[in-house]
């Protein structure tokens, strides 16, 4: 083992934490709700933090002083916004929120409609022979699954006879999606812990060469 | 109890023991992984590969150290690629911490014999923008102008003052965007506000849970190519042959991955044999 490296105050203080992190596997102990709440602490600081230095500073501070003052109504919407901590006039948060609401809305109405919706519409209208199988065959998925998922989700008639088949063949298609997420997910949760282990054994205890 | 009742009675610490064991052990043997490299990375390899030197890139870090074991190989394989190719890289972050892992990676990537022979500058072959707040807004900012976005650098710098930033205006200066995401703001956000609205070139390294989402976006077109979490990043040091941390990860996902098919198979079976036994 290395003892520099396993010494080193920050790789110290990770090392402890990681494990006292991990501890929970085993079961709820003392040091895991230590960590937990230390956890829960320095992020709340981070952010806020984070928010006067890239916001506050840079956003509202920095432009009123160099007299750009339209960056006050976005000021005075932020203070708004905090008002809902006074119960007598929280209402007039309601403001704040309903420009950010609006605002937000409106970009994205046009941004996910294009890019989601008529986009991805568009990519489903595939020609079922290619002159290829492979390329075929992965086109008829496509268009099969696409179709019959979409018979799934149509609930105004009951799913009997041919139409009830396609809402089979569209739940088909969606146990694949979500096993492939499931997948997915597993193999993300799994980077994680091989991250933290890397650091564990390599990083602070060197035994990793 | 029989046999197959204890199975589904095992302590679940058992199985975190094994999946522990799983991802140790790969750590300490050398053993070679066959990784294939799937057609959305070889497209994003393809397509830097294509970029004559000197081509004007982006790199967009969103994401945070909890998601750098998946993502930062990424990030320094990427960017080793775009300093081989002689491209000069613009790094950026739409989360706070995400260009202070890209110089993290530069640190890493910047250690390569072949990069410190070339004597790459910063201001000149590759600038840091650092963060600024606005999410998917700062994507549309930068659409129209980028200095207006990022007035100064990661280090405080005036961007106007870096002769690399001198004649860039917007995304129409850049050859190729490459994002790397774990959430939002990220590869969504890059496409809808980005791709879609200023018609320049993506790839995207998104960590796995994001991957099957995101996916749809290479079959249309919308972006180049996808590197899908840890495996992603292992098929890109594949293709490219800069192997650094993702490939030696695989063994140890590998094996852990054997352990839960393992137990989803047991599982599944001692359940089908103990139906309508159990009380």
């Amino acid at each position: 083992m290395d003892a520099n490296s396993f010494f080193n105050i920050g790789n110290l203080i990770a090392g402890i934490l990681t494990i006292g992190i991990v501890s929970f596997l085993y079961k709820d102990n003392p040091l895991y709700k230590f960590c937990e709440a230390l956890f829960v602490g320095i992020s709340a600081g981070y952010w806020f933090v984070t928010i006067i230095f890239t916001v506050i500073l840079p956003k509202l501070y920095d432009k009123l002083i160099s007299q750009e003052y339209v960056y006050l109504v976005g000021g005075a919407f932020g203070v708004l916004m905090l008002l809902r901590l006074v119960p007598k006039i929280s209402w007039l948060s309601n403001w704040a929120l309903a420009f950010v609401v609006g605002s937000t809305a409106g970009v994205n109405l046009i941004g996910y409609l294009q890019s989601n919706g008529m986009n991805q519409v568009k990519n489903t209208i595939l020609p079922l022979w290619t002159g290829a199988w492979g390329s075929s065959i992965g086109n008829l998925i496509i268009v099969v699954g696409t179709f019959c998922g979409l018979v799934y989700f149509f609930f105004s008639k009951e799913h009997k006879g041919v139409f009830g088949g396609l809402a089979k063949t569209g739940i088909l298609f969606l146990m694949v999606t979500f096993g492939a997420a499931f997948g997915y997910t597993v193999m993300s949760r799994m980077s994680l812990l091989i991250g933290r282990m890397d650091f564990v054994f390599g990083t602070w205890m060197g035994l990793i060469r | 109890m029989n046999f197959w009742q204890k199975l589904l009675a095992v302590d679940r610490r058992v199985i975190f023991a094994l999946v522990a064991v799983a991802v140790i052990i790969p750590f300490f043997l050398s053993f070679p992984i066959k990784i294939t490299v799937s057609p959305p990375v070889q497209a994003v390899y393809d397509y830097i590969e294509k970029l004559p030197p000197g081509s004007l890139v982006m790199i967009s870090c969103d994401y945070d150290p909890p998601s750098a074991p998946e993502l930062q190989p990424m990030t320094e394989t990427m960017l080793k690629h775009f300093f081989l190719k002689d491209l000069k890289v613009i790094i950026l972050g739409l989360w706070p911490q995400g260009s202070v892992q890209a110089n993290i990676a530069l640190e890493v990537v910047m250690r390569d014999p072949i990069l410190k022979a070339k004597n790459l500058k910063y201001g000149v072959d590759y600038v840091n923008l650092g963060f600024t707040a606005g999410n998917e807004f700062v994507i549309i900012r930068m659409g129209t102008d980028i200095h207006a976005a990022f007035p100064v650098d990661f280090n405080g710098t005036k961007i106007a003052e870096l002769p690399l930033m001198q004649n860039v205006r917007n995304f129409d200066n850049i050859a190729f965007v490459f994002n790397v995401s774990a959430g939002y703001p990220g590869t969504y956000e890059w496409v809808i506000f980005g791709v879609d609205r200023y018609r320049f070139k993506l790839g995207a390294g998104n960590t796995a849970v994001q991957a099957p989402l995101v996916s749809p976006y290479v079959q249309s077109g919308q972006l180049i190519g996808l590197l899908g979490g840890m495996r992603g990043g292992a098929e890109y040091e594949e293709v490219s042959h800069y192997f650094g941390k993702a490939t030696g990860f695989m063994r140890s996902q590998t094996f852990s991955h054997a352990v839960v098919i393992f137990f989803i198979i047991v599982g599944n079976l001692a359940y089908f044999m103990t139906r309508g036994k159990r009380t």
